[in-house]
């Protein structure tokens, strides 16, 4: 049997007493690419919070290669949502990325020009190195996401989570981001995207998670992205021309 | 220049170095205001230590003080928590009830002691070489200056050993998270820090001036760079130069230091926001001048581009076709000959290949918003740059 990477077991996410997330049960194998799609308010960003210890669960566990997060945290990389952070902030591309390495380091100690070459060499992978010295508000958006996303290349991670890294990009970067996902996968890593564009989950992913405050469905793409799961998920009777 | 007044100086630029280190990464975290909480509501801590201790600088007046400073952002967030008033309305709520306290005390208890309501508004610094230090019959120097040089001597400890710890929290609090680097502990440490940096500085320069003392160097030195170990540095040097000009502007007018340092760190913030190269307000006027310059010479070499007929292109007709005063219509052709995008010969305008090229790349990049064509028209273009 495949190896198991992330493992939900009856979570349950409140804000204020009002659950967001209902009793998620998820199995995400090892080396796939995978989507979580859902409506607005569908608990995505949660899910992926919650796994990464971000917000407190009131019920449930994770486990990321079936030991607890918190001793797990150097296979896990995270690429948030690019509206989280203040993009004004005084800093550079070069800078941004090299915070991917802070967690190898742990407390107190900097970085040095082992993670500087690292930082470089994401950079170059995502297409931003002249970039570089640039400040991070000079950026246009499809640009940020790809530091976030060199940022989060360079924690060499196992699995990772994106918080919708397709949102505000061009066409352009867009290829770019799922061309390196598809590498990651290649590589064996494990991928999770919290995804919006219902058309091009086919063309995209491996993997598909339909999510509404409760699990929908979970599993191969071929095999549940249909009609019937997303009628389920969005409540309205949804139809997508999928092709297979 | 007296050794007295070499001391306040000197008390004064390590207030103001103290300062400016956590004023830095709150105006960062886009928490001003709370710095005006804490240095109001640690006004009840002052008074109660200072019961216990009978010493202004005892270090336990000190640290009951900061409590009170960390306990107003505790207070300010439970009640934020609530979701039943917005942030700034917490902070409202909170420090004029604690400092207001302080206020009672001071009246109903110690009115015959050297603690009065206008030398915690605004300190007094004048004095501060009055009181000493003595280690047997040696003179060690003012107390102040012993107090904030041990402030300061911390903060500068815990802003090197913890500096990409608090970056990466300032930055990005969801990462620091993941990666393991607790955000709630390093904001109560960054807390701690104001608050027992704003007790220190509170003997010096008072309640309502240790505010302006971390937010206004930060906020000038913000508008100057886009490195945040120069924004530090800056801030410490905009706090240092307005603590010794203010000192002389004070000896000069025979006025309140404090009330002069203020004054000087408002006038510095001030000329920074008119003068700054790239976010000054003269930089920002000229650049949306540069634009929409740049929008107009983008239209008409357009209509250049979509009009072959020698009618279309007189250069008297220019004027009435686009419909632009006399003024602009000579800037823009002014400007796209000086790039050597069009050619008049006989009064008739013409693309260059180099102008033909510029604007099928400038309709691409409007209709595309693709940065990568552009790329290198943004050193020339402001319209460019985002």
């Amino acid at each position: 049997m495949e190896k198991i990477a992330v493992k939900v077991d009856d979570l349950t996410v409140a804000y204020n007493y009002k659950p967001v997330l209902w009793d998620i049960d998820l199995k995400i194998p090892e080396g796939v690419l995978m989507a979580i799609v859902g409506p607005n308010g569908a608990g995505k960003s949660t899910l992926i919070k919650a796994i990464l210890g971000i917000l407190k669960p009131i019920a449930g566990s994770v486990t990321i290669f079936d030991k607890p997060y918190k001793s797990q945290r150097k296979h896990v990389a995270y690429v948030p949502q690019k509206g989280s952070v203040d993009w004004d902030f005084p800093t550079t591309a070069l800078d941004v990325v090299m915070m991917g390495t802070y967690g190898s380091l742990g407390w107190i100690k900097r970085p040095g020009i082992k993670e500087k070459k690292r930082a470089l060499e994401a950079l170059e992978k995502v297409g931003m190195l002249s970039f570089k010295n640039r400040q991070i508000s000079q950026l246009s958006g499809g640009q940020q996401q790809r530091i976030f996303l060199a940022r989060a290349l360079v924690q060499d991670a196992s699995i990772y989570f994106m918080d919708e890294p397709f949102q505000g990009v061009d066409a352009t970067t867009e290829v770019a981001i799922i061309n390196i996902l598809k590498e990651l996968r290649k590589a064996g890593k494990t991928v999770v995207v919290v995804h919006h564009d219902l058309q091009t989950v086919p063309e995209y992913f491996d993997w598909v998670t339909f999510l509404n405050v409760k699990k929908i469905a979970t599993g191969p793409v071929k095999d549940i992205f249909n009609d019937d799961n997303l009628t389920k998920t969005y409540g309205i009777n949804y139809k997508v021309s999928i092709q297979k | 220049m007296t050794d007295a007044q070499f001391e306040i100086q000197l008390i004064a630029s390590l207030v103001a170095i103290a300062c400016a280190i956590p004023g830095t990464f709150l105006v960062l975290r886009k928490m001003a205001m709370i710095s005006d909480a804490i240095s109001h509501s640690i006004l009840p801590g002052i008074v109660v230590g200072f019961f216990i201790t009978q010493d202004l600088n005892s270090p336990l007046l000190i640290l009951l003080a900061a409590m009170t400073g960390v306990l107003t952002v505790v207070l300010v967030e439970k009640i934020q928590k609530t979701k039943l008033v917005k942030e700034d309305t917490a902070i409202g709520l909170v420090f004029p009830a604690l400092f207001s306290i302080g206020v009672i005390l001071i009246a109903k208890f110690a009115n015959d002691v050297h603690l009065d309501i206008d030398a915690v508004l605004l300190g007094e610094l004048a004095f501060t070489p009055f009181d000493r230090v003595f280690y047997g019959d040696i003179d060690l120097g003012p107390k102040s200056l012993w107090v904030i040089g041990i402030i300061l001597s911390v903060t500068l400890t815990l802003l090197f050993l913890f500096f990409k710890e608090l970056k990466l929290s300032t930055f990005d609090a969801g990462l620091a998270t993941s990666l393991g680097f607790s955000p709630v502990i390093l904001h109560y440490g960054l807390m701690s820090v104001a608050s027992i940096t704003t007790v220190g500085a509170f003997d010096a320069v008072g309640a309502i001036l240790v505010v302006a003392l971390m937010i206004a160097p930060a906020a000038s030195a913000y508008l100057l760079t886009t490195n945040l170990k120069k924004m530090i540095g800056l801030a410490c040097f905009f706090g240092v130069f307005s603590a010794i000009s203010g000192y002389w502007v004070a000896h000069w007018l025979d006025a309140s230091i404090a009330g002069s340092i203020t004054t000087m760190l408002g006038v510095v913030f001030l000329f920074v926001y008119l003068f700054a190269p790239s976010k000054g307000l003269i930089a920002v006027l000229y650049r949306e001048k540069q634009q929409r310059i740049e929008v107009s010479l983008i239209t008409f070499l357009l209509h250049l581009k979509n009009h072959s007929e020698k009618r279309e292109r007189h250069v008297n007709h220019l004027n009435e076709h686009i419909n632009w005063e006399k003024v602009r219509s000579k800037t823009v052709l002014t400007l796209a000959l000086k790039n050597n995008m069009i050619l008049i010969t006989d009064d008739i305008v013409s693309l260059t290949d180099k102008g033909d090229e510029f604007t099928s790349k400038a309709i691409e990049y409007i209709l595309t918003n693709e940065d990568s064509l552009i790329e290198d028209m943004k050193d020339d273009f402001f319209l460019f740059r985002g």
